[in-house]
């Protein structure tokens, strides 16, 4: 390789690249910005990701609506968000191109696949003229590069029919993007042959054309220049990247074995929660049943009779399947029984926008049941933190005997990150407590726990404990049905009491930046690596900004109050209309404003900083 | 192995008051399930009544066993999750027919299809008696109530056709007040591996008084109604003269004496589609049927989860930290 080195094109150092993937749902676009995710993540770069899906399982191809899209920074400095705008993108059609255009950094690169560039998908893109060949990309660097063409020649000699060969163009087209950002080809190589094994012509032709792609751009030179990340100062340990729903998945089942009890999943398939379900049902070995139930109904309410039995019930939805859960969470509530509903919230209201993301849900989770029903709120706010929170919910919920609702988005479920694997044994300890037979004499189902007001865990099958529960309102102590005016008062308050306990529990509450300022920046779920990037950057300016992220949405950290007297101005950015804010108004009596963006999309760290300094320096 | 369990049938009494209207179908029930249950050999704490909402869903209260009232129609969903997490209990679900055939008709047919171990028990009384006397989806056509003033518009369901038609494998019938046949279908059901369906004709006797009286009534069994037993033949009537012959596809009534023995229908659990066909005789042509209409094996669901639970771990349980190293790992010095 050392002639190829020769010739090769000067190499620059690059502290962060956003390079975003764009093609028809069947390019293979996912898999391919999947691949080079691994790939970077091996090489020691510090990764966010965004998948970007259309609606449609396989759009007709080459139309505007039927682009899927994959986009991730990777950098050598810490990375908390896909990033704004792309630095180079990789279109694979004219749809490609014209759908992420706007998107681009203005002087950034583009790699197009030239043979899609017909005048049938040139229509179809609603392209009255070829953009690569009139002056619509002045300005950008293009790259055309015929991939379908040079994949076939690649494989001239493979036995595999056309429509196969053209299949591996994705491959051809990563190979172009590793020669670009010099990254190494062994991973790939490896997935390929475990992927498609016992399929060694696929085998061959796929590693091929990788190939092929890499060798083009090292030997044609169409890149003026190649770029190196190194890799970045991340926290000693073993890593794996893992997608936030993959670590939700990984968070309850841990929980449940910290536990020592089996997890029991109940789901319908919702978008974009479904691979909650998909990852527990492969885990049978760690004891975790799960029942694809008939609707999201029966799904909530065989995870309620799971935890009734002495499992953990858990069950995962999204925005339409948690109004639906919306009685029996309240029957959880009423029972007093473990349970985690996960909402991987997505576009509402209604249907909505299924797979993009959005923060709309806050609200539906602290009010959407009928009566006094306050439930624990967790929020994770990245992809791999999103094992944590899950854990956290599991274990304030059986803890504290109570449903808790744990909030994902889109965003968080479908990127990836990478994840510092935990020790098994450094997580904290969970209790079920369940109360056995020696504890018949006086027993009592709606006693309480004098420190966190939860009742007793009973499992049926246990001697001398039968007793009755249900959603009619409960007599103090006894459990029996109570119409008492001032029972009902009291039961209510008692449960309002015990989730307002699990503030005891907390640890200190995330604070970045000083504890006195102009400005506090306050945020929950995936918006934190946008929030934490515009704040540092506005800290570096020296402004008096601090950042503090929630994972307690309700009840809120007992430090917040506190935390907000110290600072002139409150600025609170959310993917919806404004929920946590209003919540923050009325808890606080603060003049919070929000930032409230509602578009499908995270949040962008240049707009947040825009936000910062209206506040700032405006009149507001 | 302990002694055998032997209860009686005031163990199984809880001390809360029983609250139904006076002359109510549901208290002969209680009876009954109670007698039923002191006989299983269960010990009581693995007895788990589960319920929805309606007069039937307070059936839970009233038995001194572990008991879950829970929400309107889902009663199957809850039962499911409870015992695949603890195959071992002896689970029964309860509910009327408002709540099963109408706001938890779906539940109840995917818990039929999935075959779980447990016994559902459907109160009809062809009406709603807690909410006071609306139509429900096995009122007759044309019956006048709160909610159809100029008579029901509805089409009935029919319970049974419904629990076959999803596949139920135990499937029967029978009536409040009739103790010995109530509580021996009960010992059945709960000998039954699967999820076993019994209709009980329940008397609503503020809202729907002796709906059931013209097939299954005191002076009206004898003629309108036919009780099946297996291997026998369907043999009904005051002087056990009637039966029942296959005239192609249609079912007619006989008179014993008049046609050869071979002629008549003898019943078989196991036989496919004969489940429907008795499911669906009724007056005028033809008795309404009681007893096990259906009776057949098929392997359980709670069964089928642990087995595959089991062939998962059959070389060992992974550690978490196993789990957590799953896929492509790197190491950051």
């Amino acid at each position: 390789m050392t002639e190829a080195a020769q010739t090769s094109p000067p190499s620059e150092e690059l502290a962060s690249v956003v390079i975003r993937f764009a093609g028809d749902s069947g390019d293979g676009v996912q898999l391919t910005g999947s691949q080079f995710t691994t790939t970077s993540a091996l090489a020691g770069n510090d990764i966010a990701t965004l998948p970007d899906y259309p609606a449609e399982i396989r759009a007709p191809a080459g139309t505007l609506f039927g682009v899927s899209g994959y986009q991730l920074q990777f950098g050598s400095v810490a990375v908390r968000t896909p990033g704004d705008q792309p630095d180079a993108l990789v279109a694979f059609n004219p749809a490609a191109l014209k759908t992420n255009l706007a998107r681009l950094r203005r002087g950034g690169l583009i790699v197009v696949n030239t043979d899609a560039f017909n005048k049938r998908n040139l229509t179809k893109a609603g392209y009255d003229s070829n953009p690569l060949e009139d002056d619509s990309l002045v300005g950008y660097q293009l790259v055309k590069v015929g991939m379908t063409e040079l994949t076939r020649l690649a494989l001239a000699d493979s036995p595999l029919g056309k429509k196969d060969k053209d299949r591996a163009k994705n491959f051809f087209a990563l190979g172009l993007v590793y020669f670009l950002y010099s990254r190494d080809l062994q991973h790939t190589i490896s997935w390929i042959s475990t992927k498609f094994e016992g399929k060694q012509d696929v085998i061959d032709a796929n590693v091929k054309a990788l190939k092929t792609g890499y060798n083009y751009a090292l030997t044609t030179q169409i890149f003026v220049s190649t770029f190196r990340i190194s890799e970045a100062r991340i926290t000693p340990g073993r890593y794996r990247n893992l997608t936030g729903n993959m670590a939700t998945a990984l968070g309850f089942v841990s929980a449940a074995r910290t536990a020592g009890i089996d997890l029991f999943l109940g789901s319908y398939p919702i978008t974009p929660a479904s691979d909650i379900l998909h990852a527990l049902s492969s885990m049978r070995s760690q004891g975790v049943r799960t029942l694809q139930a008939e609707d999201e109904i029966a799904a909530v309410c065989a995870a309620i009779g799971a935890s009734y039995a002495g499992h953990l019930g858990i069950c995962s939805t999204s925005g339409p399947g948690l109004a639906l859960k919306g009685e029996a969470i309240g029957l959880a509530l009423m029972v007093e029984l473990p349970m985690v509903v996960i909402n991987v919230q997505r576009g509402g209201p209604s249907t909505g926008l299924p797979t993009k993301t959005e923060q709309s849900d806050l609200f539906i989770a602290m009010y959407g049941r009928n009566g006094e029903s306050p439930l624990p709120i967790v929020a994770a706010s990245s992809p791999a933190d999103c094992f944590e929170a899950a854990y956290e919910a599991a274990r304030i919920s059986v803890k504290w005997r109570t449903p808790v609702i744990f909030m994902s988005d889109g965003y968080l479920g479908n990127g990836s990150e990478p994840w510092k694997i935990p020790d098994s044994a450094s997580l904290p300890p969970i209790d079920p407590a369940f109360l056995g037979a020696d504890a018949a004499d006086g027993f009592q189902p709606y006693s309480r726990d004098p420190e966190t007001l939860a009742r007793p865990w009973v499992k049926p099958g246990t001697p001398g404990l039968e007793h009755r529960i249900g959603g009619l309102e409960k007599e103090h102590l006894t459990g029996n049905v109570s119409y008492d005016p001032a029972n009902h008062q009291r039961m209510c308050e008692l449960r309002r009491d015990k989730v307002n306990r699990v503030r005891m529990d907390m640890g200190p509450l995330h604070v970045s930046g000083e504890r006195t300022g102009d400005v506090l920046v306050i945020g929950w779920g995936s918006t934190r690596g946008a929030i934490a990037t515009a704040v540092e950057a506005a800290q570096a300016e020296g402004k008096r900004v601090t950042h503090s992220h929630q994972r307690y949405i309700h009840p809120l950290h007992p430090d917040l109050d506190d935390l907000i007297r110290g600072f002139d101005k409150v600025l609170v950015p959310e993917i919806n209309l404004g929920q946590l804010v209003k919540v923050l108004r009325a808890e606080y009596l603060v003049d919070a404003r929000g930032f409230n963006k509602i578009t499908g999309q995270p949040l962008n760290v240049g707009e947040i900083r825009k936000a910062i300094d209206d506040l700032l320096y405006g009149d507001a | 192995m302990n002694a055998p369990i032997q209860l009686g049938r005031k163990d199984l009494m809880s001390d809360q008051e029983v609250r139904w209207c006076p002359g109510c179908g549901d208290y002969a029930i209680l009876k009954s399930v109670q007698g039923a249950l002191a006989g299983l050999g269960v010990a009581k704490e693995n007895m788990v009544v589960i319920s929805g909402i309606g007069c039937a869903a307070r059936f839970p209260y009233y038995m001194d066993t572990y008991g879950f009232h829970s929400i309107h129609g889902r009663a199957p969903a809850f039962a499911t999750g409870a015992k695949m997490a603890n195959p071992d209990l002896s689970v029964w679900v309860i509910g009327g027919d408002g709540d099963m055939m109408s706001i938890g008709g779906n539940h109840l047919i995917h818990l039929l299809r999935r075959n779980v171990d447990l016994t559902v028990l459907l109160f009809n009384n062809r009406i709603y008696g807690l909410t006071k006397g609306q139509f429900s989806p096995t009122t007759g056509k044309g019956v006048k109530t709160k909610s159809s003033p100029m008579g029901s518009i509805d089409e009935a369901f029919n319970p049974l056709s419904l629990a076959l038609g999803a596949g139920a494998t135990f499937v029967g019938r029978s009536v409040d007040v009739w103790g010995k046949h109530l509580e021996a279908m009960v010992s059945a059901a709960h000998a039954h591996k699967g999820t076993s369906f019994i209709e009980i004709l329940q008397n609503c006797i503020i809202f729907n008084k002796d709906v059931h009286d013209g097939t299954v009534g005191r002076a009206t069994k004898a003629e309108h109604s036919v009780d099946v037993v297996h291997g026998q033949p369907v043999i009904f009537g005051a002087n056990s003269d009637k039966g029942i012959r296959l005239n192609g596809f249609t079912p007619e009534v006989v008179n014993v004496a008049d046609v050869d023995a071979s002629e008549l229908l003898v019943h078989d659990e196991t036989a496919g589609g004969l489940g429907q066909l008795l499911a669906g005789f009724d007056l005028p042509d033809l008795p309404m049927v009681t007893g096990i209409l259906r009776r057949v094996e098929r392997p359980t669901y709670e069964v089928a989860m642990d087995a595959q639970v089991a062939e998962a771990q059959a070389g060992g349980v992974p550690s978490l930290d196993d789990l957590f190293a799953q896929g492509d790992t790197w190491t950051v010095e």
